[in-house]
């Protein structure tokens, strides 16, 4: 019951965020001298009347606060209006959003799968040559740009032929039978996952190492050791337990640090997820599109933070007990 | 609460450890080579950044011999290329010219400049006649020498980062401060604000800030403008651990022994309080200065940075974007393994001065 209302109020909590959010990112659109509706004007089968309704549906003719809220309970109901092309924004982003989850949850997933043994591995055999290969390697992947990377593939791809380059999907995708398809889109996502799991290990891989060597030199690791419990019990009974919890924490930060990371590989291999999106309706100025688009990524952040947290309250008893 | 004398030993620390570390010594000695070479771009590159041979749009890297056709020992010479449309492949050919050789001088006179911006120059460390053209990296799309243009772009993307950071630590140290040292209904309202800018995918606002720049700006009025959307994009988080900082600072006796003998509320900040994050600041400020290269570049090679004519190593990775420039000109993508370069560089230094300032790591160490 206890848990069910910490729960319920780091949901609400999010709420005044969200509207914060929205303002910000309203009033840094609105404020800059680009005319909302300029590429609409510009497009010649966009109709005067859908133009007129547009005016109407943002309220360009009032003063900024009554357009606030004009966009906002239009953003509330779902109505986000049409991008440049005419076509509604909220398919547009019924399209993109599940590509860039899967993306993003992929990579996550793997460099959990991989970071976490990794940066044991490296804290318990602290200061040893592979402590130190490992430390150099990271490094490695931590400076590399995304974008450079991605590129460097891309040559791979091009001069192997053993991948796909660029988008989700082969053209003849809709004639593949269930099992090819999943073919398909798995040979296209190799290359983008490549990158974006290479760049988030390295960091992955050194908080579980400083958690864990943090938590080795606590007292009741020592005591525990001292008890005389085998070195195996230590570890994962107590020392990993405490050491994985601030990476739950971590979780949410990764999803964010992700979606941005996402953007630049997005656009390099012609991924159709919502990083390039975002990009594309900025070079285009289609301020429709990159409201929505701006909200929705905020949203995903926000919604990747709480779902961190409450994970971290079944992980760690002492949220329980303060909450 | 540390002691001069403790402050003073644990910078001796920091430079021994980095003398010491092997990695770090080798990051430092790269990192300066490279800061040394912007320094003097002017007079290490052949070219300015500007000069554009139109006939060489994508010459490949000038070949150097040394051995002559006798198969004898000669001074370094190379030779023009000629530019030949092959019909057949509708492609454009770079042929070596071997009627006329250029012999590599040293200092030779070339295009004006003033040596660090004061001493009017026209020496260049090295070069060809007048009639030849070395381009040890080969050229861009215009002609213009992609070595060259590497050491001026260089100057760009490897300050914009300190830049930035410099417009962000003030901005994140006061709002911090403020947010900690006074507490209650101002520090709760000042924190979800900058919760919410965090809230935003950092690389999204990043690209929001950089597109609604008007076009019709001096490339020194976007450079400055640049700096200041990278320094709001990290401030919020900067903010925050600050305050966490504060939080704990202002209990102390200093504090109180200031609020009593009646000094305001912004000294006691300033003066007392944020002095005491100066060890934390300055580890955050190696840290992070990477993470703003790595962002210039990428809002760069967008194309929403740093732009035409002026040169930085992400715009010039923007060519690297084309198919048939990253099979046939692979050094474009020159740029590119600086950035990686540098970026490891400057890891490995924070890494090492991470080690030694942080109290928890030394305990280790030792």
């Amino acid at each position: 019951m206890q848990m069910l209302i910490y729960i319920l109020k780091r949901i609400l909590q999010t709420i005044p965020l969200l509207i914060l959010v929205s303002l910000i990112s309203f009033f840094i659109i609105r404020l800059s001298p680009v005319d909302p509706l300029a590429e609409l004007k510009l497009n010649p089968s966009i109709s005067k009347e859908t133009l007129q309704k547009e005016t109407e549906r943002l309220g360009l003719d009032k003063p900024i606060y009554v357009q606030y809220f004009l966009w906002a309970k239009a953003f509330v109901k779902g109505d986000l209006g049409i991008c440049s092309t005419g076509e509604s924004v909220a398919g547009k982003l019924k399209e993109r959003i599940p590509n860039t989850l899967l993306l993003t949850t992929l990579v996550i997933f793997l460099t959990w799968i991989v970071g976490i043994p990794l940066g044991i591995l490296a804290a318990i055999r602290w200061k040893t040559p592979l402590d130190r290969i490992l430390t150099v390697l990271t490094s490695i992947g931590m400076a590399i740009p995304s974008f450079f990377f991605a590129i460097l593939l891309l040559i791979f791809a091009v001069k192997t032929g053993w991948f796909p380059v660029g988008g989700l999907t082969s053209y003849n995708f809709n004639d593949m039978n269930f099992s090819s398809k999943i073919w398909d889109i798995t040979h296209h996502l190799i290359l983008p996952t490549t990158v974006l799991f290479t760049i988030s290990l390295a960091g992955l891989q050194r908080q579980m190492r400083a958690n864990l060597l943090d938590v080795l030199d606590s007292d009741y690791v020592r005591f525990a050791r001292a008890k005389g419990l085998s070195e195996f019990k230590v570890l994962y009974k107590h020392a990993l337990r405490n050491a994985i919890n601030p990476m739950i924490t971590l979780l949410g930060f990764e999803f964010a640090s992700l979606l941005s990371g996402a953007a630049l590989t997005e656009y390099v291999f012609q991924y159709p997820g919502l990083g390039r999106l975002i990009l594309e309706a900025v070079l285009k100025s289609d301020i429709n599109l990159v409201m929505a688009s701006l909200m929705t990524g905020a949203i995903m952040l926000i919604l990747g933070n709480l779902i961190a947290d409450i994970l971290l309250i079944f992980t760690d008893p002492r949220i329980r007990v303060k909450g | 609460m540390k002691s001069d004398k403790g402050a003073i030993s644990q910078e001796i620390g920091v430079f021994r450890q980095l003398a010491c570390d092997k990695f770090a010594l080798i990051a430092l000695v790269v990192l300066f080579i490279i800061y040394f070479s912007l320094l003097f771009a002017d007079f290490i590159a052949p070219y300015s950044k500007d000069f554009s041979d139109r006939n060489m749009s994508y010459a490949p890297p000038s070949k150097i011999f040394t051995i002559n056709e006798h198969g004898k020992l000669s001074l370094p010479y190379t030779y023009s290329y000629k530019r030949e449309f092959d019909p057949e492949a509708m492609q454009v050919d770079y042929k070596i010219d071997r009627s006329q050789k250029y012999f590599l001088k040293l200092f030779p006179r070339g295009e004006k400049y003033k040596f660090l911006g004061l001493i009017p120059c026209s020496r260049h460390l090295i070069g060809v006649a007048p009639q030849g053209r070395l381009y040890l990296l080969g050229t861009d799309i215009n002609g213009r020498d992609v070595f060259s243009r590497i050491l001026f772009g260089g100057r760009i993307s490897m300050t914009i980062g300190f830049l930035a950071l410099f417009v962000l630590f003030p901005i994140g140290l006061l709002y911090g401060g403020i947010s900690g040292y006074f507490g209650g209904k101002v520090d709760t309202l000042m924190m979800r604000f900058a919760e919410a800018v965090m809230s935003i995918p950092s690389f999204y606002l990043l690209i929001i800030l950089a597109a609604i720049l008007p076009s019709n700006m001096t490339s020194i009025q976007r450079f400055m403008l640049i700096v200041v959307i990278l320094a709001l994009i990290g401030w919020a988080g900067f903010a925050r651990v600050v305050r966490g900082m504060v939080l704990s600072i202002k209990t102390q006796e200093f504090v109180q022994a200031a609020q009593s003998i009646g000094a305001s509320k912004l000294r006691i900040i300033i003066k007392h309080i944020l002095p005491q994050t100066t060890s934390y600041v300055i580890v955050a400020m190696t840290l992070s200065v990477p993470s703003y290269i790595l962002a210039e570049s990428g809002l760069s090679f967008l194309g929403l940075g740093i732009q035409q004519p002026d040169a930085s190593w992400g715009n010039m990775l923007k060519e690297a974007q084309e198919y048939i420039n990253i099979l046939y000109r692979p050094w474009l993508l020159t740029p590119g393994f600086l950035i990686f370069i540098a970026v490891l560089s400057f890891n490995l230094i924070g890494d090492t001065i991470r080690d030694v300032l942080d109290p928890k790591s030394r305990v280790r160490g030792s």
